[in-house]
């Protein structure tokens, strides 16, 4: 057997290993159905979600509204399918800003060290200690509610929830051997971080951002829920469950349970997809 | 002839550990003449890797350097500088220790080797592929066409030596630093490396540090040998003269605690004591406390290089008979 070939061997049995992890896979396939849903969303809705019905106030689930339908007769299916798009775009807004700063940020700490390491990690431990919620809502109380100003100012709370971990990672990469033979062939700096620290540090970045998607659709569904997210009439779920929430006391809770549970198991979905991601891509759990 | 291409004058470097800084090199006075080879051999910790990186400016953050370093006569451009980028990328390759280390996992190696060529030298893929190829045929890789699509881990590590040498060969530099390019690998696969580096050494007419422990592979492949001890050169001389004329104590020693084919039986004499890092190095001469010669003034007094024997030695009381341990 030549070195070729074993090696080949080894690659084969390395895909096989990558196998069977049920409860990855099924995140995976929720997080899946609900960005085909989200996709689709005009296609598969039954009903225009803003389309309101006065002959059918909470309505209770039947054939022609599954979910029933709101307080102002608005069918709750229709709303949560529409939904999708600002609850998903929304996280993954926060997550993709989030991470493109992280990841230059930890890079960079991580090849400049000395006082620009030490002010980059310093200025992240602050940002470390405002939760992203607060920011968020400190943001939107000055500048007015909306989706926007959450969205940027949550941005900046998820930083650190990147770069901190990528920083210890870029820092043990950068002093890796093979960096300095790249430098001494006279690799320019931007090429050696994009063509080959970057494409090392990416299955940390996957597992963070996977995570950090989770977390940061449960704070702009909190958000919203406060009022200073989403506005009405707009179908977000957050939103969803604060303007059910009067229609529990008259006994009409559907709307709150169904926009609570949706954001539950995507929530859920995303954190154990990427605990699987981390599993598999950095052989540990998270 | 004019200036030697590399020349080290009073080189000292200090790093940064826990906050305080500690010395690692004391003091290295250093020449190397175009198309010479010059072995630095010391033991583990003497600091030599860190001279040869020294020359490259590839030192941890907050390294202190001191002294001159010249290439071809002109400093060597400050670190930061694109300059500096340039002089690495053309005037010196490094070839290392542990290829499979220094070679980005991820990538093939054809992009390996063409990395320098298609970005310092602006050479198109096809042109910077087709000179690789011929480079890896010329170290002895066969097959280099289908090599190039592989990655390292697919390759033996002295597969992946001679693919180093190629990429050094690629810059084509005029000072090849060569740091233990053959410890990693076994005994007879050394053998192969060291006659393909010596070979297209020769052709190129290429000047060449090599970094190393063995004293005697050393000889065998220089010019001229440099001992170096706790951080700094001890001995300079022409690799002719090490078995008989050397005239540093540690030198001398070296030489009697290697076994050697000829004479069979009679055990191999250790140096005495353990061998200290540059940093614990006090004001008298770094090898006196193991010393069989060293004196009352060999503690208080820092010998520098000068003139001994066939070469220059750093020491106060050079000679050239046998060290009496």
């Amino acid at each position: 057997m030549s070195t070729y070939q074993i090696a080949g061997a080894l690659r084969g049995g390395r895909r096989r290993v990558a196998v069977a992890d049920p409860v990855m896979t099924a995140a995976g396939c929720v997080v899946a159905l609900v960005v085909l849903v989200a996709l689709l969303a005009p296609l598969i809705a039954p009903y225009d979600p803003n389309a309101v019905d006065p002959a059918a106030v909470y309505a209770g689930p039947s054939g022609a509204h599954w979910l029933g339908t709101d307080d102002t007769g608005r069918d709750i299916l229709s709303r949560l399918i529409h939904g999708a798009r600002p609850s998903l775009i929304a996280p993954a807004a926060v997550v993709l800003l989030a991470t493109a700063a992280g990841t230059t940020l930890a890079i960079a700490a991580a090849w400049a060290g000395g006082w620009v390491d030490r002010v980059i990690s310093g200025v992240l431990d602050v940002i470390f200690g405002f939760p992203g919620l607060i920011m968020a809502v400190v943001a939107a109380t000055i500048f007015g509610p909306g989706l926007l100003v959450p969205v940027l100012a949550m941005s900046i709370a998820y930083v650190p929830l990147i770069a901190r971990v990528l920083r210890n990672s870029a820092l043990k990469e950068r002093n890796l051997p093979y960096i300095a033979a790249l430098q001494l062939l006279g690799t320019p700096t931007w090429r050696i971080w994009l063509r080959h620290l970057l494409p090392n540090l990416l299955p940390i970045v996957t597992v963070q951002a996977t995570v950090g998607f989770g977390y940061a659709l449960l704070d702009i569904a909190a958000i919203s829920f406060i009022g200073l997210g989403a506005q009405p009439p707009q179908a977000e779920w957050g939103l969803m469950v604060s303007s059910g929430y009067p229609g529990i006391l008259s006994g009409q809770a559907g709307q709150v349970l169904y926009s609570g549970i949706t954001i539950v198991v995507i929530v859920i979905a995303f954190n154990l997809l990427g605990s699987g991601l981390s599993r598999k891509l950095l052989g540990e759990g998270l | 002839m004019s200036s030697p291409l590399l020349s080290l004058e009073g080189l000292g470097l200090e790093l940064r550990v826990d906050g305080s800084y500690r010395s690692v090199i004391h003091q290295v006075d250093l020449t190397v003449g175009r198309g010479e080879a010059v072995g630095l051999v010391g033991e583990s910790g003497s600091g030599k890797s860190l001279t040869a990186r020294s020359v490259l400016r590839l030192l941890p953050p907050g390294a202190r350097l001191r002294g001159d370093i010249r290439f071809d006569g002109m400093p060597v451009p400050q670190s930061g500088s694109s300059a500096l980028r340039t002089f690495r990328s053309t005037e010196i390759a490094m070839i290392f220790q542990d290829p499979r280390a220094h070679i980005n996992p991820v990538r093939s190696i054809g992009d390996f080797l063409t990395e320098g060529l298609v970005t310092t030298r602006g050479l198109p893929r096809r042109q910077a592929e087709a000179k690789v190829v011929a480079l890896l045929q010329e170290v002895g890789v066969a097959d280099a066409a289908r090599r190039m699509r592989q990655h390292p881990h697919e390759l033996s590590g002295g597969l992946l030596q001679r693919v180093m040498i190629a990429a050094a060969l690629a810059a084509e530099p005029k000072l090849l630093l060569a740091d233990e390019p053959t410890t990693a690998l076994d005994v007879t696969t050394q053998a192969e490396v060291m006659a393909i580096i010596d070979e297209a050494r020769a052709e190129r007419g290429l000047a060449m540090l090599f970094i190393t422990h063995d004293l005697e592979l050393a000889a065998a492949v220089c010019d001229r040998i440099a001992v170096m001890y706790a951080g700094s050169v001890v001995e300079d001389l022409p690799a002719g003269a090490l078995h008989d004329r050397s005239a540093h104590p540690y030198t001398r020693a070296l030489l009697a605690s290697r076994p050697s084919i000829g004479e069979r039986g009679g055990s191999l004499r250790a140096i005495p004591g353990r061998p200290l890092s540059a940093f614990e190095v006090g004001a008298g001469c770094a090898f006196a406390p193991r010393c069989s010669r060293a004196q009352e003034t060999c503690r208080t007094q820092r010998p520098s290089l000068s003139p001994a024997g066939k070469g220059s030695a750093a020491c106060l009381f050079p000679g050239s008979e046998a060290p009496s341990v």
